[in-house]
């Protein structure tokens, strides 16, 4: 997890061993509100990449400036900000580009400026000191290792939907232990990298 | 707005206890949650930001333009977390270290947002305080909920004071992610049980009545 890990095995750890879903807890309302069919979920993981690639990108450059002007403790301000204009902009590019994308992701379009996952990815790369190159690597990682959980954890609910399970599960509840069951599973990768 | 004023703090705690009954602000719930300290941390954390945030944009509420409230209350939200963010460092740096990068992430914590857009911008701030207080402290109490039994289960510690004798054998999972979505799923279960109950034997005192 050092700043001079290969670009691989930073790929790896960020979609697999260290799912930002599944291990840091990070998108979790995306998580659980758009995984209840799979056409949805593929769109939203598809959306989620690009603001993670753009706020990536964002994130390594403003770094760069604060560290310049001297002034870290605006560093959360100006990411949030930046993520929040990013995310306006996806959504006015796919209302027309997408109209039926748009109307399927809903409120959960708007609500990706609050999705955990972007912030976390802009302050983990900078707190890890990832140069350029390495900071586009992770942000990829991290948006296949959430699409992948998205993915996933619809194709279980599409099933669960037409499973016989009792009243009081069904739901968040019910989804809670898929997760877990999931994250579980995701244990599994631990022993590939370092 | 009818309900009396005491109504705006319980409701926080219970009825729309913003973990276990509105599923938000889900992420630093489930992160930070294992060890009791961590959670109570984030919880005061997570309420101070809630509580002066409310209070900030109760005031301001008549100046902020529609338009750009959202834009503003971030604004406003993400200089308090910056803050206590150094105000942690200060205190406990161990502890700074162990909840990391989520106490920044209470920037995205959906809770604050929600509340700021549904209840701070268009109460008083009387009512405003009193519905943030009960919602951090539900918030709070929740999370203590979920990090006591993960502590007590996963170390067989609680506060770092032992509890056990040696032959305890630990829940590893318990610490492990996957032991948070669990702890979380158990809690609904028995939150949607204990309400199963308590209306049945609503049902039968009706017809007997």
């Amino acid at each position: 997890m050092m700043a001079d890990a290969s670009h691989w095995s930073i790929f790896i750890n960020a979609a697999l061993i260290n799912n930002f879903v599944l291990a840091y807890f990070l998108g979790l309302c995306p998580f659980l509100g758009v995984s209840a069919k799979l056409q949805t979920a593929i769109r939203m993981g598809g959306a989620v990449t690009f603001v993670m690639l753009v706020a990536s990108i964002c994130a390594y450059v403003l770094n760069m400036l604060l560290l310049a002007m001297d002034a870290p403790y605006l560093k959360l301000i100006s990411y949030i900000l930046v993520i929040a204009s990013t995310v306006q902009l996806v959504e006015m590019l796919l209302r027309k580009l997408s109209p039926a994308t748009f109307r399927a992701l809903g409120i959960f379009l708007p609500l990706i400026t609050t999705n955990c996952a972007i912030l976390g990815l802009a302050l983990f790369q900078t707190n890890r000191g990832y140069d350029f190159s390495r900071a586009i690597v992770f942000a990829l990682g991290a948006a296949a290792g959430f699409t992948l959980a998205l993915v996933l954890m619809a194709g279980v609910r599409e099933k669960l939907d037409l499973a016989s399970v009792p009243d009081v599960v069904k739901g968040t509840t019910a989804a809670f232990f898929v997760a877990g069951i999931l994250s579980l599973s995701f244990m599994g990768f631990a022993g590939l990298g370092r | 707005m009818a309900q009396p004023t005491t109504n705006q703090f319980i409701k926080g705690l219970w009825q729309q206890n913003p973990i276990f009954v509105q599923a938000l602000g889900l992420c630093p719930a489930l992160a930070v949650s294992n060890s009791a300290i961590n959670a109570l941390t984030m919880g005061l954390a997570t309420s101070f930001v809630l509580l002066s945030s409310g209070v900030i944009i109760s005031s301001i509420r008549s100046l902020i333009p529609r338009e750009a409230r959202i834009v503003s209350y971030i604004c406003i939200i993400a200089s308090l977390v910056t803050t206590v963010d150094y105000v942690i460092k200060a205190i406990s740096l161990d502890l700074h270290k162990s909840l990391g990068a989520f106490i920044s992430l209470i920037v995205v914590n959906c809770l604050i947002l929600g509340r700021a857009e549904a209840f701070a911008s268009r109460n008083t701030v009387g009512k405003t305080v009193l519905d943030s207080a009960g919602m951090g402290a539900g918030f709070t109490i929740a999370l203590l909920c979920i990090g006591v039994i993960r502590e007590v289960l996963g170390a067989g510690t609680l506060f770092g004071i032992g509890l056990f004798p040696d032959t305890f054998q630990t829940w590893t999972i318990m610490l492990l992610p996957s032991g948070g979505f669990f702890v979380l799923a158990f809690w609904l279960l028995a939150i949607g049980l204990w309400n199963d109950a308590r209306e049945r034997s609503a049902k039968t005192a009706e017809e007997t009545a």
